[in-house]
């Protein structure tokens, strides 16, 4: 029979599903909805008490609606109350919707906890499931603070039913997910191992679970499952007579189970006890052979059940790595698979092999299927096989087939799917660095990389090429020559017009004798590419040029004509236009010798971790990188994963930390000449890169700018939407997007200030390497001094992180600090560039008056250039109450009874810096007729009194 | 873990979704849309595992799928799952989808989204498999249906509803 029965449907449930399915169009579904939204409201409001029956129906309507992506902002109650009914079916319904619709933060958990807590105490075991299904589904952290303690020991009581421990076991495992400090460790958990002698597979398989997870974390409490797990494998898996029952799936004996005890083991070095240790190998081996064995079954089931145990024993294998024998045989397996007809048995054989290849003793017998996987990689119909070919090419690689593996991911790289190239790329450039015996195939192979894919070439790779060429004088000849070729093509990729620009630029006069590669053809080919190309390429090229008047003599004038022309010199680049004039008159006031000084080759870069590894790691995760830093494949997934990449990453967070430094603090070390450089880098990473140093010391801090992040400060918006809000008031949000919201509060006395900013997650997930840094210009720098204090680089998703800054006031000022944030949020790099509402009024402090002494001292502040008059329009409505709280939140005190005129207002303050005093006098007089203002500020300095009047005018 | 079930229609329409991760239900949504265009571009006769989209995790996250005629179903896992474990898992389900609803066909899951939820609950809890073994989920499941019988039996027959 079957268990549900066509008929038996709610009718009206049905009805409106129908109604649904037949809607022309989406409007008409939507209407049908709300219809349907409003009906069930208003029953759900109604005097009537609804049965059980009509509380299901409405139930599963607004499931289906919820499903079809509405939202459903009501019925949570009725859910909640159906909790208490003591019959099964709305009992069930309840916490269906529950656990569909009730998030984690809702404010009913109360109540729900409520029912829950008498459903754990019933003793009726369908309900005692029931709620823990609920607990483990919903996961919340009142829940787990609620019954975190309760749950172990109804799973180790000793009258529990079977179905309520599995149940309760999984419920723990997830509580210790998400809350592991509420889930208490004590005299449980040494019987919760002993679950795993328990008759029941089922119960078994739910403990096994848990104790892997609960392992990982304080493998010495569990040791003890070790002996039971090897144990339990053994008579699974050796002895073919016992009954398994049901468990047995398609004729293979307790697959999952199998699975799960080989994860367990995985959290453990190999068994020490030797008797232990054989008996695990036997497992291991019988494993193994059945692989050999014909099929008992030809359904896709029975080879996928087998193949699913048969592949975490060689997770096992390669996790213990000590047994030569069984990593070999493991390897063989494999490669069998690598030719297997079905699809997903290559993926995980590629996918199993990526680990192994990472092992000394079968890292040989892995290579030799390099033919196959090369072969994979051209013919595999899917591109998410072709990835794992292409990670797998990547991990066997060592010096001995390097050249080869590298020339296969070029030519694949020619036709791979758009979504990995950019990885192939990075792959290829890691390799052909990591391998190169002579630097010209190294040299070769980037050139080839640029022309194959110069969109995917990242500029980690390019800078990284330049790097090495310039540290090693032995390819410099050969790079200069190669890239002059290249550059013939009447079409190349502006990378490589940068590439060629700065090696010509550096070694050009390497191949100058060759009269086919003079410097004026030199010159006359990079030039040709000039007009075709992107600003910074120019602004490189103008570089290059410069370098070329110190190199050629000979080519002085003419490169001077072209620096000269309006084209440069009249750019509406202003960084080009300032390059163009400022290498113009250095070539020509410079003496030979200043400018060889000047434009001397670069200084060898200091070595460390390759950039593009950093990147690759940065994109793929450390996961995917064996061979590299010989992470395992987590047995836990992924809550744990970052704990252990970390220990495996030690050596680049620092480096990625630089890659993502905005801006970083320039050398303090600059030479005087220097200082010309430093006046034009307003993109540091082109110019510090040609940078005009000889200056040793500043090697590694040019290597820190050329990884800079491109975008800096410079290139993102500076955010001033709500900057003239805070001219009156200190506190409030001053930016927001989707993802961040930014708040401030601040207190200022007299020179003094200090500013509270506030960096909300919008989002659930974490902001990354969230680095703050708050920028002054230099005139601002001499004025007002800005001390940020240090904030954490990670932001918890929904959380809140506080920085301090504190400011003091120098001099007047006119000009704003710019606070400059950057983090990552889905792999994204994002900048947000804020200014920060810091101004003169903020240093005001009142001074109370008589209007004997106003009148006095306004007159004595009567020369023309201190007092400063607007006539303004008002933009908002003309309240008195408003306009006076407006000008006490300016700062200054508000006189009464100064002005003759009562509807005029009267201010006095006085501006405090570090130097001096400002006293100031302001009058604001409203014409509401007209809907004016006449503001009139008078102070002893005039840049003072003309920034008070900007600011304040804005105001009204 | 599993991070989330779905089921989807060739045409995208949602039929389950099981998410056993929080998100907002318009994160949801896009999730359940991304992993459709994930999973609906390919051809047949590839391989049943690929890298889940941005939404879901990314590369951590796997997406292990089975085309049944006219619906996907998705599970979405990370690593500590048995890719061939989740395919089993699959099958079980569909299997004791087939055999409580009698050759089951996507009305059926249209138009008991209670009763598959409840399936699907005897097998998966919290994102660890809870019960693989089909007739032990069954028995669950005619254990269930029977209260349900005896307590609604007596309304049946009477009923108007709309």
């Amino acid at each position: 029979m079957p268990a549900v029965s066509k008929g038996d449907g709610m009718r009206g449930l049905a009805v409106f599903i129908s109604d649904i399915r037949n809607c022309k169009s989406k409007e008409a579904e939507i209407k049908r909805i709300n219809k349907e939204l409003a009906n069930i409201r208003s029953k759900f409001k109604g005097d009537k008490a609804l049965d059980g029956y009509s509380k299901k129906k409405y139930v599963c309507k607004l499931l289906f609606i919820f499903l079809l992506g509405h939202d459903i902002d009501f019925g949570h109650m009725e859910a909640v109350n159906l909790l208490s009914s003591n019959k099964y079916t709305e009992k069930q319904i309840g916490y269906l919707f529950i656990s569909v619709l009730v998030n984690s933060n809702s404010d009913l958990i109360r109540l729900i906890n409520n029912a829950i807590k008498n459903d754990l105490a019933s003793r009726n075991p369908t309900f005692m499931n029931l709620a823990l299904h609920c607990i483990a589904n919903v996961g919340s952290r009142e829940m787990a603070e609620a019954f975190a303690s309760d749950i172990p020991n109804i799973l180790v009581a000793g009258d529990t039913m079977d179905s309520v421990k599995q149940s309760a076991a999984l419920c723990l495992l997830r509580l210790n997910r998400t809350s592991p400090d509420l889930v208490p460790m004590g005299e449980w958990t040494a019987r919760v191992v002993h679950l795993l002698n328990d008759q029941h597979l089922g119960v078994v398989t739910a403990a096994t679970s848990l104790i892997t997870t609960l392992a990982q974390k304080n493998p010495d409490d569990f040791k003890t499952a070790i002996v039971l797990a090897v144990a339990r494998l053994s008579r699974i898996v050796t002895s073919a007579s016992i009954d398994l029952q049901d468990y047995t799936y398609y004729f293979v004996a307790a697959p999952w189970l199998s699975v799960k005890l080989f994860r367990l083991l995985q959290c453990y070095p190999p068994p020490e006890d030797g008797a232990l240790r054989s008996r695990l190998t036997e497992c291991l081996e019988t494993v193994l052979n059945k692989a050999q064995e014909p099929p008992k079954s030809k359904k896709v089931q029975h080879s996928n059940a087998k193949n699913a145990v048969l592949f975490e024993a060689i997770s096992l294998i390669i996790h213990h790595d000590s047994e030569p024998t069984l990593l070999v045989r493991a390897c063989n397996q494999l490669g069998q698979f690598l030719q297997h007809r079905e699809t997903n048995l290559r993926y995980l054989a590629l996918e199993s092999m990526c680990t192994l290849a990472s092992s000394e003793f079968s890292h040989e017998a892995v290579k030799t299927h390099m033919e196959t996987v090369i072969n994979a990689l051209k013919t595999e119909r899917d591109v998410s096989v072709r990835q794992r070919a292409v990670d797998l090419l990547y991990a066997m690689c060592d010096r001995s087939n390097a050249k080869q593996i590298v020339a296969e991911m070029l030519s694949y790289l020619e036709t791979a799917d758009y979504s990995i190239r950019e990885e192939i790329v990075l792959k290829v450039a890691i390799l052909a660095e990591k391998y190169a015996v002579d630097y010209t195939w190294y040299v070769d192979t980037i050139l080839n990389l640029i022309r194959i894919a110069g969109d995917y070439v990242s500029e980690e790779v390019w800078y990284r090429v330049i790097q090495i060429v310039i540290n090693r004088d032995d390819v410099q000849g050969y790079a200069a020559k190669t890239v002059f070729e290249a550059l013939q093509a009447p079409a190349c990729h502006e990378n490589l017009v940068k590439v060629g620009g700065y090696i010509l630029g550096e070694f050009g006069n390497l191949i100058a004798g060759d009269p086919r590669s003079s410097p004026l053809v030199q010159f006359n080919l990079l030039h040709s590419k000039f007009h075709l190309c992107s600003v910074p390429t120019r602004a490189l090229l103008l570089s290059a040029y410069i370098k070329f008047i110190n190199l050629f003599p000979e080519v002085k004038a003419t490169i001077q004509d072209v620096l000269r022309s309006d084209s440069q010199l009249r750019n509406s680049d202003v960084e080009l236009q300032q390059r163009a004039v400022e290498y113009l008159r250095l070539s020509c006031i410079a003496s030979t010798d200043i400018l060889a000084t000047v434009l001397e080759e670069m200084p060898p870069f200091p070595e460390r971790e390759s950039s593009i590894l950093a990147k690759l790691k940065k994109k793929k995760g450390q996961s995917a990188l064996p061979d590299i830093d010989d992470s395992r494949r987590n047995v836990n997934g992924s809550t744990e994963h970052s704990e252990i990449t970390d220990t495996t990453n030690k050596s680049s967070p620092s480096l990625l930390k630089d890659l993502l430094a905005t801006n970083r603090p320039r050398p303090s070390s600059f030479s005087p000449i220097m200082h010309f450089a430093r006046t034009m880098d307003s993109t540091p990473s082109f110019t510090d890169m040609l940078s005009l140093s000889s200056a040793p010391t500043a090697g590694a801090s040019l290597l820190v700018d050329v990884f800079s992040d491109s975008s800096t400060l410079t290139s993102v918006d500076v955010s001033e939407e709500h900057f003239p809000r805070f001219v009156c008031k200190n506190n409030g949000v001053i930016y927001e997007n989707q993802l961040l919201q930014i708040g401030l509060k601040s207190e200022y006395r007299q020179n003094l200030g200090r500013m509270y900013i506030f960096y909300g997650n919008k989002t659930s997930t974490q902001l990354l390497s969230f680095t703050t840094s708050v920028t002054t210009n230099d005139v601002l720098k001499t004025q007002l001094n800005v001390h940020a204090k240090a904030v954490d680089t990670i932001v918890e998703g929904g959380a809140q992180v506080q920085q301090i800054l504190n400011i003091e006031c120098l001099s007047d000022f006119k000009d704003a600090p710019v606070l400059g944030i950057q983090f990552r949020y889905g792999g994204t790099l994002q900048n947000i560039a804020v200014k920060l509402p810091v101004m003169l009024n903020k240093f005001f402090q009142t001074t109370e008056m008589t209007s004997q002494e106003f009148f006095q001292r306004w007159k004595q502040l009567g020369a023309p250039q201190q007092e400063v008059q607007k006539i303004f329009k008002a933009n908002h409505p003309m309240d008195t109450d408003v306009t006076k709280a407006k000008i006490l939140g300016f700062g200054v005190a508000l006189l009464d009874g100064v002005d003759p005129n009562p509807a005029n207002f009267v201010g006095a303050g006085v501006i405090h810096t570090k130097n001096t005093q400002v006293g100031c006098l302001l009058r604001l007089e409203p014409n509401t007729q007209a809907q004016m203002y006449r503001l009139t500020l008078r102070t002893s300095r005039e840049p003072v009194s003309q920034r008070l009047c900007e600011l304040l005018s804005d105001q009204f | 873990m599993i991070k989330a079930i779905l089921i989807f229609n060739n045409h995208g329409k949602p039929r389950l979704s099981k998410f056993y991760e929080h998100y907002t239900e318009d994160t949801e949504q896009q999730i359940i849309r991304e992993t459709f265009h994930l999973v609906s571009k390919r051809d047949e006769n590839v391989c049943n595992f690929l890298e889940g989209g941005m939404l879901i995790g990314g590369s951590d996250y796997k997406l292990i799928y089975r085309h049944y005629a006219t619906l996907y179903f998705v599970f979405c896992v990370d690593s500590s799952e048995s890719e061939l474990g989740i395919l089993d898992l699959i099958q079980v389900f569909v299997e004791t989808l087939d055999k409580c609803f009698e050759n089951v066909c996507e009305l059926d899951l249209i138009f008991h989204v209670d009763k598959v939820h409840n399936i699907l609950a005897e097998m998966v809890m919290g994102g660890m498999v809870l019960e693989t073994n089909m007739n032990e989920i069954i028995t669950q499941v005619d254990a269930q249906n029977k209260m349900e019988k005896a307590e609604t039996f007596i309304f049946q027959s009477t009923r108007q509803d709309r």
